[in-house]
Protein backbone atom coordinates (compact mmCIF):
# COMPACT_ATOMS: atom_id res chain seq x y z
CA UNK A 1 0.00 0.00 0.00
CA UNK A 2 3.03 2.63 0.73
CA UNK A 3 4.31 1.07 -2.93
CA UNK A 4 1.03 1.82 -4.39
CA UNK A 5 1.26 5.96 -3.02
CA UNK A 6 4.62 5.98 -3.51
CA UNK A 7 4.58 4.98 -7.02
CA UNK A 8 1.51 7.21 -7.89
CA UNK A 9 3.51 10.31 -6.28
CA UNK A 10 6.93 9.77 -8.36
CA UNK A 11 4.14 9.59 -11.61
CA UNK A 12 2.63 13.08 -10.78
CA UNK A 13 5.41 14.64 -10.37
CA UNK A 14 6.63 13.43 -13.83
CA UNK A 15 3.66 14.71 -15.10
CA UNK A 16 4.48 18.42 -14.90
CA UNK A 17 7.79 19.68 -16.18
CA UNK A 18 9.33 20.76 -13.19
CA UNK A 19 11.10 17.08 -12.72
CA UNK A 20 12.20 17.22 -15.89
CA UNK A 21 13.36 20.59 -15.68
CA UNK A 22 14.94 19.88 -12.65
CA UNK A 23 16.91 16.69 -13.68
CA UNK A 24 17.74 18.63 -17.21
CA UNK A 25 19.19 21.31 -15.36
CA UNK A 26 21.11 19.85 -12.80
CA UNK A 27 23.11 17.78 -15.57
CA UNK A 28 23.26 20.82 -17.47
CA UNK A 29 25.17 22.56 -14.42
CA UNK A 30 26.89 19.42 -12.88
CA UNK A 31 28.24 18.75 -16.44
CA UNK A 32 29.96 22.22 -16.85
CA UNK A 33 31.48 21.70 -13.05
CA UNK A 34 32.48 18.01 -14.37
CA UNK A 35 34.59 19.63 -17.19
CA UNK A 36 36.16 22.17 -15.49
CA UNK A 37 37.23 20.08 -12.41
CA UNK A 38 38.45 17.76 -14.93
CA UNK A 39 40.46 20.47 -16.39
CA UNK A 40 42.12 21.63 -13.41
CA UNK A 41 42.84 17.86 -12.44
CA UNK A 42 44.65 17.75 -15.72
CA UNK A 43 46.48 21.05 -14.91
CA UNK A 44 47.07 19.09 -11.55
CA UNK A 45 48.87 16.16 -12.65
CA UNK A 46 51.86 16.81 -13.14
CA UNK A 47 52.54 18.17 -9.97
CA UNK A 48 50.54 14.84 -8.12
CA UNK A 49 53.14 12.69 -9.82
CA UNK A 50 55.98 13.77 -7.50
CA UNK A 51 53.91 13.48 -4.07
CA UNK A 52 53.43 10.53 -2.21
CA UNK A 53 49.90 8.78 -1.27
CA UNK A 54 48.24 11.49 -4.09
CA UNK A 55 44.64 12.11 -4.02
CA UNK A 56 42.98 10.56 -6.97
CA UNK A 57 40.43 11.37 -9.46
CA UNK A 58 37.95 10.60 -7.12
CA UNK A 59 38.52 12.78 -4.26
CA UNK A 60 39.75 15.59 -7.17
CA UNK A 61 37.02 15.66 -9.91
CA UNK A 62 34.17 13.98 -8.04
CA UNK A 63 33.96 15.01 -4.15
CA UNK A 64 33.51 18.55 -5.26
CA UNK A 65 31.46 18.21 -8.07
CA UNK A 66 28.97 17.23 -5.49
CA UNK A 67 29.49 18.98 -3.21
CA UNK A 68 28.59 21.88 -4.94
CA UNK A 69 25.73 19.72 -6.22
CA UNK A 70 24.28 19.60 -2.35
CA UNK A 71 24.39 23.37 -2.44
CA UNK A 72 22.26 23.78 -5.61
CA UNK A 73 20.16 20.81 -4.44
CA UNK A 74 19.80 22.51 -1.03
CA UNK A 75 17.82 25.25 -3.48
CA UNK A 76 15.94 23.09 -5.59
CA UNK A 77 14.55 20.36 -2.86
CA UNK A 78 12.27 22.27 -1.77
CA UNK A 79 10.64 22.78 -5.33
CA UNK A 80 10.16 19.00 -6.00
CA UNK A 81 8.84 18.82 -2.19
CA UNK A 82 6.34 21.50 -1.74
CA UNK A 83 3.50 20.60 -3.79
CA UNK A 84 3.57 16.95 -2.02
CA UNK A 85 0.72 17.60 1.30
CA UNK A 86 -0.10 21.04 0.32
CA UNK A 87 -1.37 20.61 -3.13
CA UNK A 88 -3.37 17.99 -1.97
CA UNK A 89 -4.60 19.96 0.63
CA UNK A 90 -5.61 22.44 -1.40
CA UNK A 91 -7.54 20.44 -3.81
CA UNK A 92 -8.91 18.25 -1.33
CA UNK A 93 -7.38 15.55 -2.70
CA UNK A 94 -6.36 14.99 0.77
CA UNK A 95 -9.47 13.32 2.16
CA UNK A 96 -8.82 10.56 -0.70
CA UNK A 97 -6.38 9.20 1.22
CA UNK A 98 -7.53 10.08 4.86
CA UNK A 99 -11.12 8.13 3.98
CA UNK A 100 -9.55 5.08 2.47
CA UNK A 101 -8.62 2.42 4.48
CA UNK A 102 -4.60 3.20 5.29
CA UNK A 103 -3.30 4.12 8.61
CA UNK A 104 -1.58 8.10 8.57
CA UNK A 105 1.84 6.35 8.71
CA UNK A 106 1.18 4.93 5.71
CA UNK A 107 0.35 7.97 4.36
CA UNK A 108 3.41 9.72 5.08
CA UNK A 109 5.71 6.42 4.05
CA UNK A 110 4.53 6.44 0.78
CA UNK A 111 4.97 10.45 0.15
CA UNK A 112 8.29 9.99 1.52
CA UNK A 113 9.33 7.26 -0.83
CA UNK A 114 8.12 8.50 -3.45
CA UNK A 115 10.31 11.83 -2.92
CA UNK A 116 13.29 9.42 -2.11
CA UNK A 117 12.35 7.60 -5.63
CA UNK A 118 13.13 10.68 -7.42
CA UNK A 119 16.08 11.50 -5.28
CA UNK A 120 17.81 7.74 -6.42
CA UNK A 121 16.90 9.15 -10.14
CA UNK A 122 18.55 12.24 -9.46
CA UNK A 123 21.40 11.47 -8.33
CA UNK A 124 22.18 8.16 -10.06
CA UNK A 125 21.78 10.23 -13.22
CA UNK A 126 24.15 12.48 -11.53
CA UNK A 127 26.99 9.52 -10.58
CA UNK A 128 26.54 9.05 -14.26
CA UNK A 129 29.59 11.23 -15.37
CA UNK A 130 31.75 9.93 -12.85
CA UNK A 131 31.67 6.67 -14.00
CA UNK A 132 31.87 7.64 -17.58
CA UNK A 133 35.27 8.16 -16.33
CA UNK A 134 35.85 5.04 -15.78
CA UNK A 135 36.60 3.84 -19.49
CA UNK A 136 39.79 6.22 -19.36
CA UNK A 137 41.47 5.74 -15.71
CA UNK A 138 40.68 4.15 -12.34
CA UNK A 139 38.00 4.93 -10.07
CA UNK A 140 37.98 4.18 -6.26
CA UNK A 141 34.33 2.32 -6.22
CA UNK A 142 34.34 2.65 -1.95
CA UNK A 143 34.34 6.36 -2.29
CA UNK A 144 32.12 6.42 -5.10
CA UNK A 145 29.47 4.20 -3.25
CA UNK A 146 30.23 6.17 -0.22
CA UNK A 147 29.50 9.71 -2.14
CA UNK A 148 26.45 8.01 -3.74
CA UNK A 149 25.04 6.93 0.16
CA UNK A 150 25.76 10.61 1.00
CA UNK A 151 24.34 12.01 -1.63
CA UNK A 152 21.11 9.90 -0.60
CA UNK A 153 20.95 10.34 2.92
CA UNK A 154 21.31 14.43 2.89
CA UNK A 155 18.75 14.50 0.46
CA UNK A 156 16.76 12.53 1.96
CA UNK A 157 16.88 14.60 4.97
CA UNK A 158 16.11 17.33 2.59
CA UNK A 159 13.22 15.23 1.76
CA UNK A 160 11.85 15.00 4.88
CA UNK A 161 12.17 18.42 6.30
CA UNK A 162 10.34 19.22 2.56
CA UNK A 163 7.65 17.14 3.17
CA UNK A 164 6.98 18.03 6.75
CA UNK A 165 6.91 21.59 6.07
CA UNK A 166 4.69 20.71 2.79
CA UNK A 167 1.96 19.55 5.86
CA UNK A 168 2.07 22.74 7.23
CA UNK A 169 0.36 24.69 4.85
CA UNK A 170 -1.80 25.22 2.04
CA UNK A 171 0.70 27.56 0.01
CA UNK A 172 3.10 25.62 -2.25
CA UNK A 173 5.48 28.75 -1.95
CA UNK A 174 5.13 29.20 1.88
CA UNK A 175 5.96 25.43 2.06
CA UNK A 176 9.11 25.80 -0.47
CA UNK A 177 10.11 29.25 0.86
CA UNK A 178 10.24 27.37 4.31
CA UNK A 179 11.69 24.42 3.74
CA UNK A 180 14.57 26.70 1.89
CA UNK A 181 14.62 28.31 5.00
CA UNK A 182 14.97 25.36 7.16
CA UNK A 183 17.77 23.95 5.29
CA UNK A 184 19.94 26.50 4.76
CA UNK A 185 20.12 27.62 8.67
CA UNK A 186 21.07 23.55 9.28
CA UNK A 187 23.45 23.99 6.48
CA UNK A 188 25.18 27.26 8.17
CA UNK A 189 24.07 26.43 11.88
CA UNK A 190 28.25 25.46 12.34
CA UNK A 191 29.43 28.64 11.01
CA UNK A 192 28.95 30.25 14.84
CA UNK A 193 30.62 27.26 16.11
CA UNK A 194 34.13 28.66 15.36
CA UNK A 195 32.62 31.94 17.67
CA UNK A 196 30.98 30.17 20.52
CA UNK A 197 33.39 28.35 23.00
CA UNK A 198 31.52 25.28 24.05
CA UNK A 199 28.69 25.63 21.54
CA UNK A 200 31.28 23.92 18.92
CA UNK A 201 30.29 20.77 19.54
CA UNK A 202 26.37 20.93 19.77
CA UNK A 203 26.58 23.22 16.94
CA UNK A 204 28.75 21.10 14.98
CA UNK A 205 26.89 17.89 15.51
CA UNK A 206 23.47 19.65 14.16
CA UNK A 207 24.95 20.57 10.77
CA UNK A 208 24.08 19.05 7.57
CA UNK A 209 27.60 20.12 6.04
CA UNK A 210 29.80 18.44 8.34
CA UNK A 211 27.92 15.38 7.99
CA UNK A 212 28.14 15.46 4.41
CA UNK A 213 32.00 16.57 4.73
CA UNK A 214 32.75 13.36 6.50
CA UNK A 215 31.58 10.99 3.85
CA UNK A 216 32.33 12.70 1.00
CA UNK A 217 35.67 11.55 1.57
CA UNK A 218 35.20 7.87 1.96
CA UNK A 219 35.05 7.95 5.71
CA UNK A 220 32.23 5.84 6.30
CA UNK A 221 31.35 6.77 10.09
CA UNK A 222 28.05 5.39 11.91
CA UNK A 223 27.62 8.35 13.73
CA UNK A 224 27.15 10.54 10.35
CA UNK A 225 24.44 8.02 9.03
CA UNK A 226 22.92 7.91 12.52
CA UNK A 227 22.76 11.82 12.37
CA UNK A 228 21.07 11.62 8.54
CA UNK A 229 18.47 8.29 9.53
CA UNK A 230 17.68 10.01 12.96
CA UNK A 231 16.63 13.47 11.08
CA UNK A 232 14.46 11.00 8.34
CA UNK A 233 12.43 9.70 11.15
CA UNK A 234 12.15 12.61 13.35
CA UNK A 235 10.47 14.66 10.85
CA UNK A 236 8.58 11.97 8.96
CA UNK A 237 7.15 11.34 12.78
CA UNK A 238 6.36 15.10 13.12
CA UNK A 239 4.42 14.70 9.37
CA UNK A 240 2.51 11.86 10.91
CA UNK A 241 1.64 13.95 13.99
CA UNK A 242 0.69 17.03 12.19
CA UNK A 243 -1.79 15.14 9.82
CA UNK A 244 -3.25 13.51 12.41
CA UNK A 245 -3.96 16.55 14.81
CA UNK A 246 -5.54 19.04 12.17
CA UNK A 247 -8.09 16.40 12.40
CA UNK A 248 -8.93 17.79 15.54
CA UNK A 249 -8.70 21.36 15.01
CA UNK B 1 -24.11 -6.54 6.77
CA UNK B 2 -26.11 -8.46 9.52
CA UNK B 3 -26.69 -6.12 11.91
CA UNK B 4 -29.30 -4.24 11.03
CA UNK B 5 -28.04 -0.37 11.86
CA UNK B 6 -24.77 -0.11 9.76
CA UNK B 7 -24.19 3.38 10.99
CA UNK B 8 -24.61 4.25 14.34
CA UNK B 9 -24.15 7.89 15.64
CA UNK B 10 -24.10 8.55 19.46
CA UNK B 11 -23.93 11.67 20.99
CA UNK B 12 -21.85 13.05 18.70
CA UNK B 13 -20.50 16.94 19.06
CA UNK B 14 -18.01 19.17 17.27
CA UNK B 15 -16.06 22.50 18.05
CA UNK B 16 -14.53 24.76 16.11
CA UNK B 17 -12.61 26.39 19.03
CA UNK B 18 -15.12 27.48 21.05
CA UNK B 19 -17.92 27.30 18.28
CA UNK B 20 -20.19 24.41 18.29
CA UNK B 21 -20.67 22.74 14.75
CA UNK B 22 -22.50 19.74 16.37
CA UNK B 23 -24.44 19.59 19.06
CA UNK B 24 -24.81 15.97 20.43
CA UNK B 25 -26.12 14.40 17.13
CA UNK B 26 -27.24 10.67 17.25
CA UNK B 27 -29.13 8.43 14.24
CA UNK B 28 -28.72 5.39 13.11
CA UNK B 29 -28.59 4.23 9.35
CA UNK B 30 -29.95 0.79 8.38
CA UNK B 31 -28.69 -1.45 5.89
CA UNK B 32 -30.27 -0.29 2.67
CA UNK B 33 -31.53 2.56 3.12
CA UNK B 34 -31.54 5.92 1.61
CA UNK B 35 -30.83 8.56 4.05
CA UNK B 36 -31.46 12.76 3.00
CA UNK B 37 -29.55 14.97 4.98
CA UNK B 38 -31.04 18.29 4.88
CA UNK B 39 -30.30 21.34 6.70
CA UNK B 40 -29.00 25.61 5.46
CA UNK B 41 -25.46 26.26 4.96
CA UNK B 42 -23.19 25.85 7.60
CA UNK B 43 -25.90 23.83 9.79
CA UNK B 44 -23.20 20.89 10.49
CA UNK B 45 -23.82 18.62 7.46
CA UNK B 46 -20.36 18.63 5.87
CA UNK B 47 -18.74 18.08 9.53
CA UNK B 48 -20.96 15.68 10.50
CA UNK B 49 -19.73 13.72 7.07
CA UNK B 50 -16.65 14.51 7.68
CA UNK B 51 -16.53 12.79 10.99
CA UNK B 52 -18.21 9.74 10.25
CA UNK B 53 -15.47 9.09 7.15
CA UNK B 54 -13.04 9.81 9.66
CA UNK B 55 -12.11 13.35 8.07
CA UNK B 56 -12.22 15.15 11.26
CA UNK B 57 -12.24 13.64 14.97
CA UNK B 58 -15.09 14.42 17.05
CA UNK B 59 -14.55 16.44 20.36
CA UNK B 60 -17.67 13.85 21.94
CA UNK B 61 -19.41 10.97 21.18
CA UNK B 62 -19.11 8.04 19.37
CA UNK B 63 -19.63 6.62 15.57
CA UNK B 64 -19.68 2.73 14.00
CA UNK B 65 -20.01 1.75 11.17
CA UNK B 66 -21.27 -1.78 10.92
CA UNK B 67 -19.67 -2.56 14.26
CA UNK B 68 -15.90 -1.03 13.59
CA UNK B 69 -15.35 2.46 15.95
CA UNK B 70 -13.74 5.34 13.33
CA UNK B 71 -11.46 6.19 15.95
CA UNK B 72 -10.68 3.05 17.44
CA UNK B 73 -10.67 0.96 14.30
CA UNK B 74 -10.03 3.45 11.57
CA UNK B 75 -9.01 0.72 9.43
CA UNK B 76 -12.01 -1.49 9.48
CA UNK B 77 -14.34 1.10 9.82
CA UNK B 78 -13.02 2.81 6.36
CA UNK B 79 -13.08 -0.03 4.64
CA UNK B 80 -16.79 -0.02 4.62
CA UNK B 81 -17.67 3.52 3.42
CA UNK B 82 -17.24 5.09 -0.43
CA UNK B 83 -17.36 9.05 0.65
CA UNK B 84 -17.28 11.80 -2.18
CA UNK B 85 -16.17 15.20 -0.13
CA UNK B 86 -18.12 18.76 -1.03
CA UNK B 87 -15.02 18.80 -4.03
CA UNK B 88 -14.56 15.76 -5.70
CA UNK B 89 -11.30 14.71 -4.71
CA UNK B 90 -10.23 14.29 -8.41
CA UNK B 91 -6.29 14.47 -9.59
CA UNK B 92 -6.93 16.71 -12.29
CA UNK B 93 -4.05 15.45 -14.43
CA UNK B 94 -4.87 11.38 -14.45
CA UNK B 95 -6.91 10.07 -16.88
CA UNK B 96 -10.45 8.35 -15.25
CA UNK B 97 -8.90 5.18 -16.08
CA UNK B 98 -5.50 5.73 -13.88
CA UNK B 99 -7.30 7.59 -11.00
CA UNK B 100 -9.81 4.96 -10.61
CA UNK B 101 -7.18 2.29 -10.46
CA UNK B 102 -5.66 3.85 -7.94
CA UNK B 103 -8.30 4.56 -5.94
CA UNK B 104 -8.92 0.70 -6.49
CA UNK B 105 -5.52 -0.13 -5.06
CA UNK B 106 -5.95 2.67 -2.16
CA UNK B 107 -9.30 0.65 -1.07
CA UNK B 108 -7.37 -2.67 -0.79
CA UNK B 109 -9.16 -3.93 -4.06
CA UNK B 110 -7.61 -7.42 -4.66
CA UNK B 111 -5.27 -6.56 -7.87
CA UNK B 112 -7.04 -9.51 -10.13
CA UNK B 113 -9.87 -7.83 -9.59
CA UNK B 114 -9.34 -4.91 -10.24
CA UNK B 115 -10.11 -4.54 -14.03
CA UNK B 116 -13.49 -5.67 -13.48
CA UNK B 117 -14.41 -3.65 -10.98
CA UNK B 118 -13.14 -0.52 -13.31
CA UNK B 119 -15.37 -1.73 -15.77
CA UNK B 120 -18.21 -2.28 -14.07
CA UNK B 121 -17.98 0.78 -12.05
CA UNK B 122 -17.32 3.17 -15.46
CA UNK B 123 -20.19 1.30 -16.57
CA UNK B 124 -22.63 2.02 -13.74
CA UNK B 125 -21.48 5.78 -13.64
CA UNK B 126 -21.46 6.21 -17.34
CA UNK B 127 -17.82 6.97 -17.57
CA UNK B 128 -17.32 4.61 -20.51
CA UNK B 129 -16.00 6.99 -23.29
CA UNK B 130 -14.16 9.07 -21.12
CA UNK B 131 -11.90 6.43 -19.87
CA UNK B 132 -8.65 7.55 -21.77
CA UNK B 133 -9.58 11.23 -20.78
CA UNK B 134 -7.84 13.58 -18.48
CA UNK B 135 -10.25 14.64 -15.56
CA UNK B 136 -8.98 17.92 -15.65
CA UNK B 137 -10.56 18.67 -18.87
CA UNK B 138 -14.11 17.02 -18.08
CA UNK B 139 -16.90 18.79 -17.49
CA UNK B 140 -17.90 19.04 -13.96
CA UNK B 141 -20.43 16.53 -14.04
CA UNK B 142 -18.44 14.13 -15.68
CA UNK B 143 -15.73 14.95 -12.55
CA UNK B 144 -18.53 14.64 -10.37
CA UNK B 145 -19.39 11.07 -11.98
CA UNK B 146 -15.86 10.23 -11.18
CA UNK B 147 -16.40 11.50 -7.79
CA UNK B 148 -18.77 9.13 -7.50
CA UNK B 149 -17.50 6.04 -9.05
CA UNK B 150 -14.05 6.72 -6.66
CA UNK B 151 -16.81 6.07 -3.42
CA UNK B 152 -18.20 3.21 -5.17
CA UNK B 153 -15.46 1.21 -6.83
CA UNK B 154 -14.37 -1.18 -3.77
CA UNK B 155 -17.85 -2.22 -3.37
CA UNK B 156 -19.13 -0.30 0.15
CA UNK B 157 -21.85 -1.02 1.79
CA UNK B 158 -21.96 2.49 2.83
CA UNK B 159 -22.30 5.23 0.57
CA UNK B 160 -21.59 8.76 1.77
CA UNK B 161 -22.32 11.76 -0.94
CA UNK B 162 -21.66 15.20 0.28
CA UNK B 163 -24.11 17.75 -1.85
CA UNK B 164 -23.45 15.45 -5.09
CA UNK B 165 -25.43 18.04 -6.90
CA UNK B 166 -24.05 20.76 -7.32
CA UNK B 167 -23.27 23.00 -10.08
CA UNK B 168 -24.56 20.88 -12.42
CA UNK B 169 -27.39 21.35 -15.14
CA UNK B 170 -30.67 20.22 -14.85
CA UNK B 171 -30.19 16.82 -17.10
CA UNK B 172 -26.98 16.30 -15.16
CA UNK B 173 -28.73 16.50 -11.92
CA UNK B 174 -31.66 14.15 -12.86
CA UNK B 175 -28.54 11.43 -14.09
CA UNK B 176 -26.72 11.71 -10.79
CA UNK B 177 -30.74 11.57 -9.19
CA UNK B 178 -30.71 7.88 -11.03
CA UNK B 179 -27.83 7.28 -10.58
CA UNK B 180 -28.17 7.42 -6.77
CA UNK B 181 -31.12 5.66 -6.43
CA UNK B 182 -29.41 2.86 -8.78
CA UNK B 183 -27.02 2.83 -5.71
CA UNK B 184 -29.80 2.61 -2.80
CA UNK B 185 -30.73 -0.45 -4.45
CA UNK B 186 -27.99 -2.75 -2.98
CA UNK B 187 -26.52 -0.13 -0.55
CA UNK B 188 -27.06 2.21 2.39
CA UNK B 189 -26.63 5.99 1.31
CA UNK B 190 -26.33 9.23 2.92
CA UNK B 191 -27.14 11.91 1.22
CA UNK B 192 -26.42 15.69 1.75
CA UNK B 193 -27.88 18.35 -0.04
CA UNK B 194 -29.81 21.71 0.55
CA UNK B 195 -31.90 20.91 -2.74
CA UNK B 196 -35.30 20.04 -1.31
CA UNK B 197 -36.88 17.86 -4.22
CA UNK B 198 -33.39 16.16 -4.56
CA UNK B 199 -34.72 14.60 -1.70
CA UNK B 200 -37.76 14.00 -2.27
CA UNK B 201 -36.96 12.09 -5.66
CA UNK B 202 -34.12 9.90 -3.88
CA UNK B 203 -34.51 9.26 -0.40
CA UNK B 204 -36.54 6.96 1.73
CA UNK B 205 -36.04 9.23 5.38
CA UNK B 206 -35.16 12.54 5.81
CA UNK B 207 -32.93 14.38 8.65
CA UNK B 208 -33.30 18.03 8.97
CA UNK B 209 -30.26 19.33 11.26
CA UNK B 210 -29.89 23.05 12.28
CA UNK B 211 -27.04 24.58 14.02
CA UNK B 212 -25.51 20.95 14.81
CA UNK B 213 -29.02 19.52 16.07
CA UNK B 214 -31.04 16.98 14.70
CA UNK B 215 -34.44 19.01 14.34
CA UNK B 216 -36.17 16.62 11.98
CA UNK B 217 -36.18 12.59 11.28
CA UNK B 218 -38.81 10.93 9.71
CA UNK B 219 -39.78 8.48 6.41
CA UNK B 220 -40.35 10.39 3.02
CA UNK B 221 -43.59 8.32 3.07
CA UNK B 222 -44.96 10.62 6.41
CA UNK B 223 -43.44 13.36 4.30
CA UNK B 224 -46.01 12.54 1.22
CA UNK B 225 -48.84 12.17 3.03
CA UNK B 226 -48.33 15.66 4.65
CA UNK B 227 -48.71 16.85 1.72
CA UNK B 228 -51.77 15.72 0.90
CA UNK B 229 -53.50 17.30 3.24
CA UNK B 230 -54.17 20.50 1.67
CA UNK B 231 -56.11 21.31 -1.92
CA UNK B 232 -55.75 24.87 -3.34
CA UNK B 233 -58.78 25.71 -5.47
CA UNK B 234 -59.74 29.13 -7.48
CA UNK B 235 -63.20 29.72 -8.49
CA UNK B 236 -64.42 32.38 -10.44
CA UNK B 237 -68.12 32.93 -8.47
CA UNK B 238 -66.72 31.92 -5.06
CA UNK B 239 -69.38 30.50 -2.38
CA UNK B 240 -69.14 31.87 1.31
CA UNK B 241 -65.96 29.79 3.26
CA UNK B 242 -68.76 28.25 5.50
CA UNK B 243 -70.19 26.15 2.40
CA UNK B 244 -66.72 25.08 1.59
CA UNK B 245 -66.66 24.29 5.56
CA UNK B 246 -69.48 21.91 5.48
CA UNK B 247 -68.09 19.76 2.60
CA UNK B 248 -66.89 16.12 3.12
CA UNK B 249 -63.78 15.71 4.67
CA UNK B 250 -62.87 19.38 4.86
CA UNK B 251 -61.27 19.98 8.47
CA UNK B 252 -60.96 24.07 8.12
CA UNK B 253 -60.60 26.02 4.89
CA UNK B 254 -58.30 29.45 4.67
CA UNK B 255 -58.97 32.35 2.20
CA UNK B 256 -56.02 33.36 -0.10
CA UNK B 257 -57.34 36.02 -1.97
CA UNK B 258 -61.10 36.67 -2.97
CA UNK B 259 -61.08 33.50 -5.76
CA UNK B 260 -58.47 31.00 -4.06
CA UNK B 261 -58.82 29.20 -1.02
CA UNK B 262 -56.71 26.54 0.74
CA UNK B 263 -58.61 23.37 1.96
CA UNK B 264 -57.53 21.38 4.48
CA UNK B 265 -58.34 18.23 5.01
CA UNK B 266 -58.36 14.65 6.45
CA UNK B 267 -57.16 11.23 5.30
CA UNK B 268 -59.50 11.77 1.99
CA UNK B 269 -59.31 14.16 -0.72
CA UNK B 270 -62.56 16.02 -1.14
CA UNK B 271 -61.35 16.85 -4.50
CA UNK B 272 -63.85 14.80 -6.54
CA UNK B 273 -66.92 16.26 -4.03
CA UNK B 274 -65.47 20.09 -4.68
CA UNK B 275 -66.12 19.36 -8.70
CA UNK B 276 -69.61 17.92 -8.06
CA UNK B 277 -70.16 20.93 -5.63
CA UNK B 278 -68.86 23.29 -8.09
CA UNK B 279 -71.39 22.20 -11.21
CA UNK B 280 -74.10 22.15 -9.21
CA UNK B 281 -73.59 25.64 -7.54
CA UNK B 282 -72.14 27.38 -10.67
CA UNK B 283 -68.69 28.58 -8.55
CA UNK B 284 -66.78 28.53 -12.24
CA UNK B 285 -63.72 26.11 -10.79
CA UNK B 286 -60.88 26.73 -13.05
CA UNK B 287 -57.94 25.61 -10.74
CA UNK B 288 -57.42 22.63 -8.23
CA UNK B 289 -53.65 21.91 -6.83
CA UNK B 290 -52.86 20.02 -4.66
CA UNK B 291 -50.19 21.31 -2.24
CA UNK B 292 -46.53 19.96 -3.36
CA UNK B 293 -44.82 22.73 -1.03
CA UNK B 294 -44.92 21.05 1.89
CA UNK B 295 -41.35 19.54 3.05
CA UNK B 296 -40.37 23.10 1.64
CA UNK B 297 -42.70 24.63 4.41
CA UNK B 298 -41.26 21.99 6.50
CA UNK B 299 -38.03 23.00 6.24
CA UNK B 300 -38.55 26.44 6.43
CA UNK B 301 -40.74 26.15 9.57
CA UNK B 302 -38.10 23.85 11.27
CA UNK B 303 -35.11 26.38 10.28
CA UNK B 304 -35.85 29.70 9.47
CA UNK B 305 -36.85 30.80 13.49
CA UNK B 306 -32.82 31.96 13.62
CA UNK B 307 -32.55 33.75 10.74
CA UNK B 308 -28.61 34.77 12.17
CA UNK B 309 -27.48 31.14 11.79
CA UNK B 310 -27.66 31.57 8.10
CA UNK B 311 -24.25 32.69 8.18
CA UNK B 312 -21.32 30.06 7.06
CA UNK B 313 -20.10 27.81 9.83
CA UNK B 314 -18.18 25.13 8.01
CA UNK B 315 -14.42 24.53 8.45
Amino acid sequence: MIFTIARHELRTMFLSPLAWVILGVMQMLLGYMFLAQIDSFFMLQPQLINLQNTPGVTDIVVAPMFQLSAIILLMVMPLITMRSIAEEKRNGTLSLLISSPLSMTEIVLGKFLGLFGFVVILVSLLMLMPLSLYSGTALDFGKLFSIFIAMLLLLGSFAAIGLYLSSLTENQTIAAVSTFGALLMLWMIDWLGDTVEDGQTVVAYLSLLRHHQSLLEGVFNTGDVAYYLLLIIAFLVLTVRQLDRERLL
Amino acid sequence: MASPALIKVENLSRFYQNHRAINHLSFTLNAGEVLGFLGPNGAGKSTTMQIITGNLAPSEGQVTINGFDIIEEPREAKAQIGYLPEHPPVYRDASVDEYLTYCAKLRRVARSDIPQALAQVKQSCALDEVGHRLIGNLSKGFQQRVGIAQAIIHNPPVVILDEPTVGLDPIQIREIRNLIKSLGEDRSVILSTHILSEVQATCDRVQIIREGELIYNAPIEALNHAKETCLTIAMKRPPSIETLQQLDHIVRVEAKDNQRFHLFFDSNSPAETVVQQSVAGDWGLFEMVPDQQSLEDLFIELTHHHPEEAEGVDE
